[in-house]
């Protein structure tokens, strides 16, 4: 179960860089790890340290006023490359519920759908005011059940989402479960037919 | 009579098992490939939940990433990778996972061994824990990079929730030049519609060059499209990927061959069907690429110049592109011609099978790597390099300087010892020149085989087409 997303309220963190690759939010060395611990210790790990591993005081993660921030507003292309799911979970890990964003690699999406992280597309101008109010402190919060998306009790958006979407998210459902639990018979089904149109895909079952 | 359709649309419609909402289905995915570093948490999840794999030999399992190129008659040396790569044997042998063995010829990088085994065949859905899965789709295979959720969801349920992609019709017209390879044409594409230009599609690539292509150079174009943000690239399956597969040891054979064979040449686009968006390139115009920067987007033709960014008015885009320049040590409006490299890397899902290794030990053959460069050469598969040594590749590139190594991932995603050192730079033949992609603090510089091994001759990123001609 991914942790459940009801509402939730922070600061936020500006990150408005452009293309910040999964490589960046997680860089691969750290993909040899065989668990889920340890994923906020790794994430941005290049940009939050230097090579000696001091932290870096001016990297936006590192803000002694933003460590219990739940929103990242991101740049275009945030999420980028690499399909690595490590980024979702790093961001998670380290507490980010909400991204903000133009738009996100297509993987990444995917994979943030499956651990809980709300991504949120606005258009350039858009996410470039709310980075202005990220910087300055503003309060970000999210509603799930209303569906709204507000910025210092000014609602900046509607969450779009269907009632299943919703209630994935605030049930911390996964995936995975509701495929098995729903959807088995479907695929049974179709596998029934698939099986007879493309038949030289089963010959070794 | 029936709406025309696209290549994508044909694969789509044919593998949803049902629609979700107007955009989302879920669609029956028929291969899986696995390797060590993506599928640790998905057998997790299914251990978790003593779901058991919905259908075993629809998976083929084989380390590549994390493993090193050297030393294979020795364990791995670092114990993470070790671990991880042991954590593979043990989870598919729990699920009874077909597995491709470090020590076995056919290992390889997933998008080298998949093809090469005829595991990927057109018509198919194929997904894969690895972005570059868009590889496969050079063979009319719709072909997905996943996150380890989804490697678990399909090795439980054989399904994925996807959302259909929109379609992008990219034309090569005309005739390369000499000197211009697949590489480049993927490099052109990704400058000209940036980095995340292509997200949502499904691209599918058309007109004479490609249809001219090898399936290597068709992988080659497939596997960079999610540089240009699109899962998923396509290339219509035709004679010459039909030629390519038959007789490999996983294809159909007797009758079901002929029988797939039928239905594979029924999946081409039809004549009047719509793209939702055309983008052409005009082949003659290409010159050889490099990248600059830190995105593969950062891409000029080998006779431009390094941008300059107080040219850019979007202030993001400047500010960016003074941060790669800077990362990259290089300076504004000089030509990237002459700039000197410390390494070379001849190799990955990209441009680490036989042909490109030719291609490359057409330039290096009776020549040396400059005395400073480090130059290794990583086939993609074992099969590849056996190849390779029985057309003596190996010895050209061994007498020149290079280090011929065991297949892998290596200096691509630099999870094993293969690694720059901070401030090195590489002439790479790979696919992510991105910030620390190669070694932290390493700089890449992304270019075709041809151009890696010139780089490594000469020691300075170099125009292919104006090196000298041997007498």
């Amino acid at each position: 179960m991914s942790e459940p997303l009801v509402h939730v309220a922070s600061q936020a963190i500006s990150l408005p860089d452009p293309n910040v690759d999964t490589d960046i939010i997680f860089p691969a060395r750290f993909l040899l790890k065989i668990d889920r611990d340890g994923m906020a210790d790794c994430l941005f790990h290049d940009r939050r340290f230097d090579a000696d591993g001091v932290e870096r005081k001016d990297f936006p993660f590192n803000k002694a006023d933003r460590q219990a921030a739940k929103f990242l507003v991101a740049g275009p292309g945030f999420g980028c490359g690499s399909s690595r799911e490590q980024a979702v979970w790093a961001l998670t890990d380290w507490g980010i519920r909400v991204v903000i964003a133009p738009d996100f690699g297509d993987i990444f999406s995917g994979n943030a759908a499956k651990n809980g992280l709300l991504l949120i597309r606005l258009d350039k101008e858009r996410v470039a005011e709310l980075a202005i109010k990220a910087e300055r402190g503003a309060i970000f919060s999210a509603d799930i059940p209303g569906r709204s998306f507000t910025v210092d009790n000014e609602e900046i958006c509607r969450l779009d989402m269907n009632d299943e979407a919703a209630e994935a998210f605030m049930e911390g459902w996964e995936e995975i479960d509701i495929i098995l639990n729903r959807e088995r018979e479907h695929v049974a089904a179709f596998e029934a037919v698939h099986r007879t149109r493309q038949p030289w895909l089963f010959a070794e079952s | 009579m029936s709406k025309p359709r696209t290549l994508y649309e044909k694969l789509w419609d044919s593998h949803v098992v049902r629609y979700l909402t107007d955009e989302t289905a879920l669609l029956y995915v028929d291969r899986h490939l696995l390797h060590e570093v993506s599928t640790p948490q998905s057998f997790v999840a299914l251990d978790k939940r003593g779901c058991g794999v919905h259908r075993p030999a629809a998976n083929l399992a084989v380390p590549d990433h994390a493993i090193p190129t050297r030393h294979r008659d020795q364990p791995i040396a670092d114990p993470q990778a070790r671990a991880q790569t042991a954590r593979l044997v043990e989870n598919v042998e729990r699920y009874g996972i077909p597995f491709i063995p470090l020590n076995d010829i056919r290992q390889g990088i997933v998008h080298v061994m998949g093809p090469e085994q005829g595991f990927t065949l057109p018509g198919t859905t194929l997904a894969c824990g690895d972005s570059h899965t868009s590889t496969h789709g050079a063979f009319g295979t719709l072909a997905f990079g996943v996150g380890a959720s989804e490697c678990g969801i399909v090795m439980a349920a054989q399904a994925l929730v996807q959302r259909k992609a929109r379609t992008m019709a990219v034309r090569i017209e005309g005739t390369l030049s000499p000197g211009v390879s697949a590489k480049d044409v993927a490099l052109a594409f990704i400058a000209k519609v940036g980095i995340n230009g292509a997200a949502g599609y499904a691209i599918e690539y058309l007109g004479p060059v490609v249809r001219g292509f090898s399936m290597e150079a068709r992988m080659t174009l497939c596997n960079m499209a999610i540089e240009a943000g699109a899962r998923v690239a396509l290339v219509a399956p035709d004679d010459i990927t039909f030629d390519w597969l038959k007789g490999r040891p996983m294809v159909p054979k007797g009758d079901l061959w002929d029988q797939a064979v039928s239905y594979w040449r029924s999946l081409p686009s039809d004549e009047a069907a719509v793209f939702d968006r055309e983008v052409t390139l005009d082949a003659g115009g290409i010159a050889p690429h490099v990248t600059w920067g830190t995105s593969p987007e950062d891409t000029i033709a080998i006779d431009g110049m390094v941008p300059d960014p107080e040219t850019i008015e979007d202030e993001q885009r400047r500010a960016r592109l003074s941060r790669a320049l800077d990362y990259m040590g290089l300076l504004p409006g000089r030509p990237i011609a002459g700039t000197p490299v410390d390494m070379v890397f001849i190799g990955s899902c990209t441009n680490g099978r036989l042909v490109d290794l030719e291609a490359a030990a057409e330039i290096v053959k009776g020549r040396k790597v400059a005395p400073h460069v480090q130059a290794l050469v990583v086939p993609g598969s074992g099969l590849v390099k056996q190849a390779a040594e029985e057309k003596g590749l190996d010895r050209i590139f061994i007498d020149a300087g290079f280090e011929w190594r065991e297949a892998g991932c290596s200096m691509c995603v630099a999870m094993n010892d293969d690694r720059l050192k901070p401030g090195q730079r590489c002439a790479s033949t790979s696919n992510r020149n991105f910030e620390g992609r190669q070694g932290r603090g390493g700089r890449t510089h992304l270019l075709s085989p041809a151009m890696a091994a010139a780089a490594a001759i000469t020691g300075t990123i170099t125009d292919i087409r104006k090196l000298e001609v041997r007498s």
